[in-house]
């Protein structure tokens, strides 16, 4: 099968296998383009029916407004039922704590959120849009990715998958993580995108923004930090990645349509998850996050 | 353009299995600048003199600290011409279940011998697993050949060791390469070497360009139903359709088809595939069947063509790969997942284990952990099964634990 086929329809049987084999399944919705991906092929995999499980997004609080805009209207566009869980409840009732300083960033507060969401909605698995090409310790993880009932990963306890068999039986409050697009690169999911006119927030293509040079990245000038003015520069950057607006990096960029945004990609030769300033704090930061119970 | 091809790569434990991915990767371009960077400064900081390329796959903090492998990688490899997705299994005799995990899929397997130690016992255990799994393409791949001094000898010695070892298993034919490499040098990966004067054959990244995709040919159409989507039409009336991938065959519409478990017929009214009709689909499409009649059909049923070949049987003899700690016996249960089929069924015999370096089966009354061996299931419900030899899909099973839910073993039936 060629590789674009090859991928779609691994997805798709990966997506039916959900539906198929859990009660509450969710779909763990950033607003980000893997996101969108993921709701697009579950469109086509559960057509002509209603997509059988929710969106749920994890809002940080700290997002960027064009992607709550565009999350709302493929709500409307993709006939889907969506849940929202704040970060800042979990600050308010005391279970996460606020980081401070100059690096601060909410996004290992989404596990106490998601953990305390998957409780709540007696959710049993939630689909994600992780890659393993996005990072060394992402490229051991499987397809069906087992939590205990405290969310945690365990690299030795992870199930052998032989052939196409996921086995997703559970004991009550345990919980799995999906992957449908594993196998994908950054760039299949662009180059999908364009095949399919996926419709993708307006931060993913070249734009005037206010940014700030911090640690060789120009970071995204909001209101969660206070820059000296003589540090705001006006630069057009495009952003490779949605994540949390307080550390997600953008890059020089003049490429404003998805065909230059491709273009870009094939030259560019720092990867997807460099522009990840939570990854960089430590030489594993992303697998020992995922030992906790980040997605 | 050419089809996605799986390889798995084998080898004993400092063979440099991770060096030569890394080497593969760095030489096609398809390590990141940022990748690069943060490897070439771990070199430095571990004083190595050279670029350590097996650093690139070696993901896991818990192996970086230990410097070895303990689970397997999934690498992308993209060239001009395909997409090569490669599992990167561990070599140490204990991850045999590694192994078959991360070759179950492959087309190819690249298994690595050091040239100084030539054929090892592991190497042996890594060949009989890819015939067991009916990998048709193996790449020998003898590395380290800079510490032999690029040796012909030696090279047409280890050949004509692994050539002399054994006939494969299943009666599934095997392409077998040889090349001889120096994954840390870099000679015969991407580049032709001058040190291998005598080596006429092709570097290996043109065999790798030049692996094909095989299927097992099947006159039976089976579809295994995934899940039961009710789309309700603009007249409001609600239809059945049967969600699931093709197992092997083709469907079209018009088609007589039977169901299993029941054994009703009926025929093929519509087919979707991917969100849109269609007359005809083929092995591996994922698509929605809606029949003529209504019959009782539900996750776990199997649609097949009809007339068939298939026998349904309460009764099956495997080739079992055990992959738990606690050992499979006689009386054991189990749940047996069968395409999307999940059953229960329970240990009636333990024929023996297979010595993994004979090829002997050896009587035993229990299988350990990363053992293979041949055993008899008592099913509570009929499953439609073929030999593995003859359908990859039809006759390959797992077993997961009754009480813990992991997966314990993987079958292929005899």
């Amino acid at each position: 099968m060629l590789t674009k086929k090859y991928l779609e329809e691994q997805a798709v049987y990966i997506l039916r296998e959900v539906a198929g084999q859990f009660q509450r399944p969710c779909l763990l919705f950033s607003g980000g383009k893997d996101s969108i991906v993921l709701l697009h092929l579950s469109k086509k995999a559960f057509w002509p029916g209603k997509i059988p499980f929710p969106l749920l997004h994890i809002d940080t609080g700290h997002n960027f407004p064009e992607t709550i805009i565009h999350r709302d209207y493929l709500v409307k566009k993709y006939d889907v039922d969506l849940e929202i869980a704040y970060v800042q409840d979990s600050i308010d009732r005391g279970t996460a704590i606020e980081e401070k300083g100059k690096d601060a960033s909410r996004n290992i507060l989404q596990t106490t959120t998601l953990l305390e969401t998957i409780e709540r909605l007696k959710i049993d698995a939630c689909v994600g849009g992780a890659r393993r090409d996005e990072e060394k310790s992402r490229a051991k993880e499987r397809v069906f990715s087992v939590r205990d009932i405290f969310g945690q990963w365990n690299e030795k306890l992870q199930r052998p998958e032989v052939f196409d068999f996921l086995n997703g039986l559970i004991r009550n409050k345990e919980n799995v993580r999906v992957f449908p697009i594993s196998n994908w690169t950054e760039l299949d999911v662009w180059e999908y995108i364009r095949d399919q006119h996926i419709e993708i927030p307006s931060i993913y293509f070249a734009h005037k923004r206010k940014v700030y040079y911090k640690n060789g990245q120009w970071m995204p000038v909001s209101d969660l930090l206070h820059i000296s003015k003589n540090e705001i520069k006006t630069k057009q950057v495009r952003f490779r990645t949605v994540g949390d607006l307080s550390c997600t990096a953008a890059v020089l960029s003049e490429a404003n349509d998805i065909d230059s945004v491709i273009k870009e990609i094939k030259k560019s030769s720092f990867s997807e998850r460099g522009a990840r300033m939570d990854d960089k704090r430590s030489e594993g930061a992303l697998e020992e996050r995922k030992k906790v119970g980040y997605f | 353009m050419k089809d996605v091809i799986r390889i798995s790569t084998a080898g004993s434990v400092d063979d440099g299995k991770s060096t030569l991915i890394g080497r593969l990767l760095y030489e096609t371009k398809s390590l990141k600048a940022d990748q690069l960077q943060h490897i070439e400064e771990k070199s430095i900081l571990s004083n190595k003199g050279y670029i350590d390329f097996s650093l690139v796959t070696d993901g896991l903090l818990t192996e970086r600290r230990q410097g070895i492998t303990i689970d397997v990688s999934y690498i992308y490899l993209q060239t001009e011409f395909g997409r090569y997705i490669i599992a990167d299994s561990p070599g140490h005799v204990e991850y045999t279940r590694n192994m078959v995990t991360g070759s179950s899929t492959a087309d190819a397997a690249i298994i690595l011998l050091d040239a100084q130690k030539g054929v090892s016992e592991q190497t042996i255990r890594h060949i009989r697993i890819a015939s067991l799994l009916g990998i048709p393409q193996l790449v020998f791949a003898i590395n380290k050949m800079d510490l032999i001094d690029y040796n012909q000898d030696e090279f047409d010695r280890i050949r004509k060791d692994i050539l002399d070892l054994h006939q494969p298993i299943n009666g599934i034919f095997q392409e077998r390469h040889f090349i001889p490499i120096s994954a840390l040098h870099g000679d015969n990966i991407v580049h032709e070497s001058t040190n291998f004067s005598w080596y006429e054959g092709r570097v290996l990244i043109d065999i790798i360009e030049d692996l094909k995709t095989f299927h097992s040919p099947s006159d039976d159409a089976v579809l295994n139903v995934q899940y039961v989507l009710r789309p309700k039409d603009e007249w409001g009336t609600v239809h059945r359709g049967y969600a699931g991938k093709i197992a092997c065959g083709r469907f079209t519409t018009g088609m007589n088809v039977t169901v299993s478990p029941g054994g009703m017929h009926s025929s093929v009214k519509r087919i979707e595939h991917l969100g849109e009709p269609v007359e005809i689909v083929n092995t591996d499409e994922n698509v929605t069947l809606y029949l003529n009649d209504h019959i009782d059909i539900s996750r776990g049923s199997v649609i097949v063509s009809n007339p068939h070949s298939l026998i349904p049987t309460t009764r099956i003899n495997a080739t079992i790969c055990w992959m738990e700690r606690a050992c499979l016996e006689i009386g054991g249960k189990f749940w047996i997942q069968h395409g999307v089929t999940r059953i229960l069924c329970i240990v009636s015999e333990v024929e023996g284990k297979m010595n993994l370096l004979t090829g002997e089966i050896q009587d035993v009354k229990r299988l350990e952990m990363n053992d293979l061996g041949r055993v008899q299931f008592q099913l509570g419900q009929q499953l439609l099964v073929r030999p593995f030899a003859e359908n990859k899909s039809l006759g390959s099973f797992i077993l997961i634990n009754y009480l813990t839910n992991n997966t314990a073993g993987v079958g292929f039936v005899l």
